[in-house]
């Protein structure tokens, strides 16, 4: 058994003479919900990007599931799952089209892509809209079926880069008890996001600034450390 | 109006930012005069022949010599038998088959009468008709010198080619060309960049905005109208200083048509994109009604006069026939207003129509 | 394997969920062949005609009877003065103006040269020549006549050599025959480049490609996935543009049509290859527009379609062998027309398969999942 679902040691990206990931140190233990602050610019699209072979880094080492990201990462995109804050599954396809395409994508067998997608509807209560084009869908279903997609391989990890952009705190609220499901499970959930109410949500959070990681620890500790009442006043002063 | 202008420079920017896009805006003209002007020509030479010769006597030699020497025809084999000539044209190295009977200088003298056949490769009927003509014209003249006869009685007939006299290609060419570039860029270009819109959604940030809908739509279209006529210019002095395609009539009025033609081209544009809901549905809308048509039926590659009659009516509705006529008339013949309002109305006519309807559609889809 | 079928089925469902690409894809091409082929007739059939018969002789009349009773011709004005047929050349009613100037006919009878003036219109170099080729021959056919009734008179026979000529495979000349192959060709390729084209910049622009690269899917299942539905749309097209132009234009269809479907596989092929290599390089759907009309103008221009490659400078020609329009009409033609076999165009298959290979192999290595 594996204890950490990803370590990062020294991961560093360049572009030209700016580094915009600046070697960050860390370890996500399995079936944590990890936080991933910073204000905008300050590397955690990028991060993310490395992490889940879209973006080549330019130093350090990092493993994900286990796997080394640097030799292994085809392999690595078997075990994972990811949600771009750009919605990203196809308008033009319905919801049991895309749920289909994607579990084929990911190797599952016909008869696992029946069950999950009955799941998935069942879950997102979209049984009679499940012949329908997503794109018609309201912004807070369409996240809830990205989440939903991310996980359809049942991956060990799941990347969600600000997956709740744009809605309201009631959708959100809902969005984050799809998360807790998931990690109850003992899936791994990476997560960045500017809403300081859902950094209070997560097991463990890393802040961001320029680069690099300023803070690392569970809400509580930060606050602690920070003396804060609340996660938007330790935002506050790291970032100024 | 000052929104407006900073609007139009958003708008160039983004154009300008893409040094792609441009290089190819400016290339595409570029090498489109190059092709039409160095590599498709009508104009024939080193045709590929056979000659069957089953006289093999001294007349017979002297009208093979006499046929290559021209340049027009360029002997690849002399095969024995039409059963050869056959394969030869089927894996298509000879257009021209010459077959010289036997005897064929003992009955040109004696029987003062002999045979020669022709065959061509009749797949390709314009080139086998151009092959057999001009073969047919060299025997003649070799027929005369040989037969010795009175040099007399011939009707002689004085040629003027009138306004074109050294059928220069680029003639018919360079208008052409003017006319399908503005257009690929005028109304595809354009038809394009609002599909693009609305196919990221966008379209309806910029509505809400308070620019009016007017106001966007011309904000959008003004850099194109620039590049259009940049384009314009490049043809036609590419044309004048490469390939002597001189404007005999007035430089202004020319220009008037292109701008002319130009918006008529803008007003293509946003008619198919109030249409098209994505970039995908905008290209093949403008190609498959707008440039094909405009390159085939507009008298640039097929003479109009020899269409059937449908399409003859097809080709009144397209703009590039009107501005083909146009640009010719100013540029070749020098004409001037007079012999030229009537195609220039039908041009603005189509613009206010087809702005009309967009309108029409634009106000459906608001609504 | 399977996760090929996968992305296959998507492109499917995504080009038939379209409502409104559908009809754009299938029926305007074939709408367009054929009114296209109706139109791609260089054959220059009506020359209108003005003639000045200043001498109002015999010989003058008789030559202008020759004219009028061809169906190339169509007298337009027959006016008594140089200044109104002038006006009908500038007006553009005139593609040829005819003068016979006053004592033609004396002249001739006399053996003096006996001139006749031609104005020609040749704004359309083509058309001039042609037109004014179509007169020349007359005028010649008239001047053998009149010029053997003549000598006979003087008693002196001149040695003449008779040229018969034949068009083989194509007997009478029928224009549609040698252009509806090459138009069914040339918008099937246009089609398919421009589509292939625009289709993973469009993936780009919309953000979904993102979501495809988190996935363990290889380039090559990707590309492979893409081409494979715009190669069975090429070959439908295909089958159904051949069928109409054997149903209305009786296409002669004299070769293998296992060899023109062979053919037109492997082109497709190559012509996707690049269509989606573009697409891979590109970062707007405008510019993947752009860059694949900019090559499928010279590809066509450059293709023979319009003009025999034959006739082409040495540079050109050889510009042609790396064009995939230029090998699908030579292809069709050789094939439907001439009945040549598989011998005829190897070479055509061998160049387009490696373009295939080259152009394909360039898209798999282009399309980066990784940046």
């Amino acid at each position: 058994m594996i204890s950490n679902a990803i370590t990062a040691s020294n991961l560093t990206k360049k572009f030209g003479n700016f580094t915009a990931v600046d070697n960050i140190t860390f370890n996500v233990k399995r079936g944590e919900v990890f936080g991933f602050l910073g204000a905008n610019g300050a590397g955690k699209t990028t991060a993310i990007k490395m992490l889940i072979g879209l973006s080549k880094p330019s130093g350090g080492e990092a493993t994900v599931a286990g796997l080394n990201l640097m030799t292994q990462s085809e392999k690595i995109k078997e075990r994972i799952g990811y949600m771009s804050q750009k919605f990203s599954l196809y308008e033009d396809l319905t919801i049991r089209q895309n749920i289909n395409f994607y579990g084929g994508v990911y190797g599952l067998k016909r008869k696992d892509i029946r069950t999950k997608t009955a799941d998935i509807l069942a879950e997102l209560q979209l049984e009679d809209k499940a012949d329908e084009k997503v794109g018609g869908l309201p912004l807070g279903w369409k996240q809830r079926l990205s989440f939903s997609v991310a996980n359809v391989h049942d991956p060990d990890v799941v990347f969600l880069d600000e997956p709740t952009g744009g809605v309201d705190p009631a959708t959100r609220r809902q969005f984050w008890e799809m998360i807790y499901a998931a990690a109850s499970g003992g899936r791994t959930i990476f997560v960045t996001t500017h809403y300081m109410d859902e950094a209070e949500y997560c097991d463990r959070i890393s802040i961001m600034v320029a680069g690099k990681i300023a803070a690392l620890g569970t809400p509580g500790e930060l606050k602690e450390r920070f003396a804060a009442k609340s996660m938007d006043e330790v935002f506050l002063r790291l970032v100024r | 109006m000052r929104s407006f202008l900073a609007f139009v420079r958003k708008e160039f920017y983004h154009i300008l930012r893409d040094t792609r896009t441009l290089l190819i805006i400016l290339g595409m003209p570029i090498a489109q005069v190059l092709i039409f002007g160095y590599a498709v020509t009508n104009e024939f030479r080193n045709a590929p022949i056979a000659v069957i010769d089953q006289s093999h006597d001294e007349l017979s030699r002297e009208l093979i010599n006499e046929i290559t020497a021209t340049g027009y025809f360029n002997l690849i084999e002399q095969p024995p038998t039409t059963d050869q000539l056959d394969a030869l044209f089927r894996s298509g190295d000879v257009k021209l088959g010459i077959i010289i009977p036997p005897n064929f200088e003992e009955d040109f003298f004696r029987q003062k009468l002999t045979s020669l056949q022709l065959v061509a490769d009749g797949s390709d009927p314009n080139y086998a008709t151009t092959l057999i003509n001009y073969s047919t014209q060299i025997i003649g003249s070799f027929q005369q010198r040989y037969a010795g006869g009175p040099a007399r009685y011939q009707i002689g007939v004085e040629t003027q080619l009138v306004y074109n006299p050294l059928l220069i290609n680029a003639y018919n060419f360079i208008p052409g060309v003017v006319a399908i570039i503005l257009l690929l860029i005028s109304a595809m270009m354009t038809s394009l960049t609002i599909a693009k819109e609305k196919e990221m959604g966008t379209m309806d940030l910029l509505l809400v905005s308070p620019l009016s809908p007017v106001t966007i739509i011309l904000g959008k279209v003004t850099p194109y109208v620039f590049l259009a006529m940049i384009n314009a210019i490049i043809i036609l002095v590419m044309g004048y200083f490469i390939f002597e395609v001189p404007v005999v009539g007035s430089l202004v009025l020319l220009f008037a048509f292109c701008l002319l033609y130009v918006l008529t081209a803008l007003s293509l544009g946003i008619f198919i994109s109030t249409k098209a809901a994505s970039q995908q549905a905008a290209m093949m809308g403008s190609l498959f009604t707008l440039l094909m048509p405009s390159m085939l039926l507009s008298g640039f590659i097929f003479p109009i006069d020899s269409m059937p009659w449908p399409l003859q009516q097809i080709s009144k509705i397209i703009p590039a026939t009107y501005f083909i006529e146009l640009l010719k008339g100013v540029m070749l013949k020098g004409l001037g207003r007079e012999f030229l309002w009537q195609p220039a109305v039908v041009l603005a006519g189509m613009t206010i129509v087809l702005l009309l309807l967009s309108w029409v559609n634009f106000k459906v889809r608001t609504k | 394997m399977r996760r090929l079928l996968f992305i296959i089925q998507k492109e499917f469902i995504q080009i038939i969920g379209n409502r409104a690409m559908l009809p754009l894809m299938t029926i305007l091409p074939i709408v367009q062949l054929m009114l296209l082929s109706f139109a791609a007739d260089s054959e220059v059939k009506n020359v209108n005609i003005t003639i000045t018969d200043l001498d109002q002789s015999q010989f003058s009349r008789q030559l202008i009877g020759q004219i009028t009773a061809s169906d190339r011709f169509t007298l337009i004005n027959a006016p008594l003065a140089m200044r109104i047929s002038d006006h009908d050349l500038l007006a553009g009613e005139a593609d040829i103006v005819l003068n016979i100037p006053p004592d033609f006919e004396r002249n001739f009878l006399k053996g003096y040269p006996a001139k006749l003036q031609l104005l020609v219109n040749a704004i359309n170099g083509q058309a001039a020549t042609v037109g004014s080729g179509y007169l020349m021959s007359i005028i010649r056919d008239y001047n053998e006549d009149i010029r053997l009734e003549t000598a006979m008179g003087v008693g002196r026979v001149p040695s003449r050599i008779e040229v018969a000529s034949a068009n083989w495979y194509n007997p009478d000349l029928n224009y549609k025959y040698f252009m509806v192959p090459g138009i069914l060709g040339e918008l099937v390729i246009i089609l398919v480049i421009l589509l292939s084209a625009m289709n993973t910049v469009r993936e780009r622009e919309i953000g979904t490609i993102e979501q495809i690269n988190v996935t363990p899917i290889k380039s090559w299942q990707f590309i492979l996935g893409k081409m494979i539905p715009f190669v069975f749309i090429g070959m439908l097209l295909l089958t159904i543009g051949l069928t109409a132009g054997k149903v209305i234009f009786d296409i002669p269809m004299v070769g293998s049509l296992w060899v023109v479907f062979g053919y037109c596989l492997v082109n497709l092929i190559a012509v996707l290859g690049i269509g989606l290599l573009i697409s891979n390089l590109v970062d707007t759907q405008q510019q993947a527009m752009l860059v694949a009309f900019f090559f499928v103008m010279i590809f066509i221009l450059m293709s023979g379609l319009f003009t025999p490659i034959e006739s082409m400078p040495d540079w050109a020609q050889l510009l042609t062998i790396p064009n995939p329009v230029a090998h699908f009409v030579a292809v069709m033609r050789k094939v439907l027309l001439k009945g040549s076999g598989f011998a005829d165009v190897a070479w055509n298959f061998r160049v387009t398969a490696i373009m295939a290979l080259v152009f394909n192999g360039l898209a798999v290595l282009s399309y980066r999942k990784v940046s």
